[in-house]
């Protein structure tokens, strides 16, 4: 299959080697970015990664100071800059939104900035909006009175009133409850669903996962790695593992002999293999039951995305402190709730 | 027209007034500002001298009127049109209402657009709704003249009906000692409608280019004091001139305004950047 890289009709955002400096803060650096059109991109970081500078960059809201960036083969830097503008729908870290004027208000001006006029096209877009991420009943309420859900609400809302192609969102489930976090990520894949594209940044490894398509892994204004999760998982962990459980510890002596495992980390009764291949763990367990083991628990681990993280940054050097010992993948906690339900 | 979207300016705009119109800790001062200016202080001096006109007080401020210029001096009606002679409580509180105030014309709308456009630009960035109009497709020329309407209208507003309000009661307190209904003159309409507009457009200028640049509200009203008191004082003094002068001279110092004041808004339309906006421009 094409890639996106061999085929550039099919990417979205094109940013190529874009750097930016504050004075001397150096924001970005030599950063790349390709985001396929009808997929959920998530740049992942730390604070200060750069992620909220690419976005920028991405609108042409901020000038690389080297570097090209392509939207929808439009060059958002140049006097296209407004085409691509109209074209994409961003949430913000903070929500932006006007706190002496209504929330009604607030989205109409969107709508009028937006070229969708003041006429019944525009009340439509501004309803449907709101019902999409159910704030349409405090519409007529001042912002300044809203929750930070509300707000968050608000802005998601705002951003696709014009029913944009590409979704720019950065940090969209912070400050929200568990429920409306797991909402507003389902209402994300959704929209990747209706054809549009989706770059959101995070620095919430819990929330990427189930939900990115693509992570481009962001540390000091650069592009550490990138690829699907999969990709990755394969790249950084190609050990597989998997926890198998048993009623008496002499039943996993016979384990280390057995084909297709690599190695064997025993506690009590409960066991940590590490095998060739997950293909392997039905013979493992059918010769386990064979030399009359009874069976608590086999469970494979599959590295999430925060274990790919870590493992790309400790691969390209991050050191000191910031960075957790290496995954050992029994510790590892059930994939969260709301990655679940994103997915 | 020059690329630019009417409709996107006139949205900045009404978004910008309708916020305002919300914030009452901002308009209920500026309300009292103009009703101080152009009811109270007026209306007190005027009953005051017409009504007992023969005090002292009264008689030494008639004697200033002969330090008036001539061209002004020959406007104080000596006669009504019935013919009868016009008293000097009449005659000091025609002069005191048509050359005194002028300043009161120039001040208001340059305080009152001041403290609005101070606050448009850098109030963007504060509160967080810079980066949404950023990301926007709103061009940056667009957003300033939006800017510049919000800021400009409500002064002019103020003043268009503080100007009425005045009108009516210098009509009605004065009216009847100078046998009639006079104002507003002729001089007034030229200084309303001519000269005090490009002053006002200078100021905006000025003072949305100081938002652009601060870091803060507090420190862009501050700068913008500093900026547009000497524009009042030149502004009050041209002002004085228009209505104390006479022929053409009014229609070209407007003339003249008006020039520099769209060389102001040229240089001040290149203020506004996205990057400001965001508040990461360098120096911000």
């Amino acid at each position: 299959m094409e890639s996106p890289s061999q085929n550039p009709a099919a990417l979205v955002v094109d940013v190529k080697n874009v750097s930016r400096s504050f004075g001397d803060v150096r924001a970005l650096h030599d950063l790349t970015i390709q985001v396929p059109k009808g997929s959920i991109t998530v740049l992942l970081g730390p604070n200060g990664a750069g992620k909220t500078t690419a976005i920028r960059m991405i609108t042409g809201a901020l000038q690389p100071d080297h570097g090209t960036s392509s939207v929808f083969g439009l060059d958002p830097t140049s006097n296209e800059g407004e085409e691509v503008r109209r074209r994409c729908g961003v949430v913000s870290a903070k929500p932006s939104l006007y706190d002496r004027l209504s929330g009604w208000d607030n989205l109409r001006y969107a709508a009028e900035l937006y070229d969708l006029g003041r006429g019944s096209r525009a009340d439509l877009a501004i309803r449907a909006a709101a019902a999409k991420f159910g704030i349409d009943d405090a519409l007529d309420q001042e912002v300044g009175g809203y929750s930070t859900g509300m707000k968050t609400r608000l802005a998601l809302a705002r951003s696709i009133l014009h029913d944009p192609d590409l979704l720019l969102l950065d940090e969209p489930t912070s400050g929200l409850d568990p429920e409306s976090a797991v909402a507003v990520l389902h209402l994300i894949r959704q929209m990747t669903g209706d054809g549009r594209t989706v770059l959101m940044c995070t620095h919430l490894l819990l929330e990427a996962e189930g939900l990115a398509d693509d992570v481009v892994i962001m540390q000091h204004g650069t592009a550490l790695e990138s690829g699907s999760p999969g990709e990755l998982a394969d790249r950084y962990l190609p050990a597989k593992h998997v926890h198998i459980g048993v009623t008496l510890p002499d039943h996993l002596a016979s384990l280390d002999a057995m084909p297709g495992v690599l190695s064997v980390t025993v506690d009590g009764v409960d066991a940590n293999v590490e095998v060739r291949s997950i293909d392997a763990v039905p013979d493992i367990v059918t010769r386990l039951v064979s030399a009359g083991a009874m069976i608590t628990t086999v469970r494979p681990f599959v590295p999430n995305l925060e274990d790919i993280y870590f493992a790309i940054r400790r691969a390209k050097g991050s050191t000191g402190d910031e960075l957790p010992p290496p995954t050992t993948p029994t510790a590892r906690p059930a994939r969260s709730r709301v990655a679940e339900i994103a997915r | 027209m020059f690329g630019l979207h009417l409709a996107r300016i006139v949205t900045v705009a009404r978004t910008d007034l309708k916020q305002l119109a919300q914030a009452r800790d901002f308009w209920v001062p500026m309300t009292l500002l103009g009703s101080f200016f152009f009811v109270i202080i007026p209306t007190i001096l005027l009953l005051t001298i017409t009504a007992i006109g023969d005090i002292q007080v009264v008689d030494q401020i008639s004697d200033t009127l002969d330090v008036l210029p001539a061209a002004a001096q020959s406007q104080i009606p000596q006669t009504t049109p019935s013919g009868a002679e016009v008293s000097d409580a009449g005659r000091t509180a025609y002069a005191l209402s048509v050359f005194l105030f002028a300043p009161v014309a120039v001040i208001v709308p340059l305080t009152i657009s001041t403290a609005v456009g101070a606050a448009t630009i850098v109030g963007e960035r504060e509160r967080g709704t810079g980066e949404f109009l950023a990301h926007s497709p709103a061009g940056v020329r667009e957003i300033y003249l939006g800017k510049l309407i919000a800021s400009l209208v409500p002064g002019y507003i103020t003043t268009v009906v503080g100007f009425g309000l005045y009108s009516l009661i210098v009509n009605l307190v004065v009216g009847p000692e100078v046998g009639g209904w006079f104002f507003p003159t002729a001089q007034w309409w030229v200084m309303i409608g001519w000269v005090l507009p490009p002053f006002l457009a200078i100021c905006l200028s000025l003072v949305l280019r100081l938002s652009a640049k601060v870091r803060s509200t507090a420190a862009a009203q501050q700068a913008s004091g500093l900026v547009s008191l000497p524009l009042i004082m030149i502004a009050y003094s041209q002002s004085t001139g228009v209505l104390f002068g006479a022929g053409y001279l009014p229609v070209v110092l407007g003339a003249i305004a008006w020039g520099a004041a769209l060389l102001f808004l040229a240089k001040g339309v290149q203020s506004v950047t996205r990057s400001r906006l965001l508040g990461v421009a360098a120096g911000i």
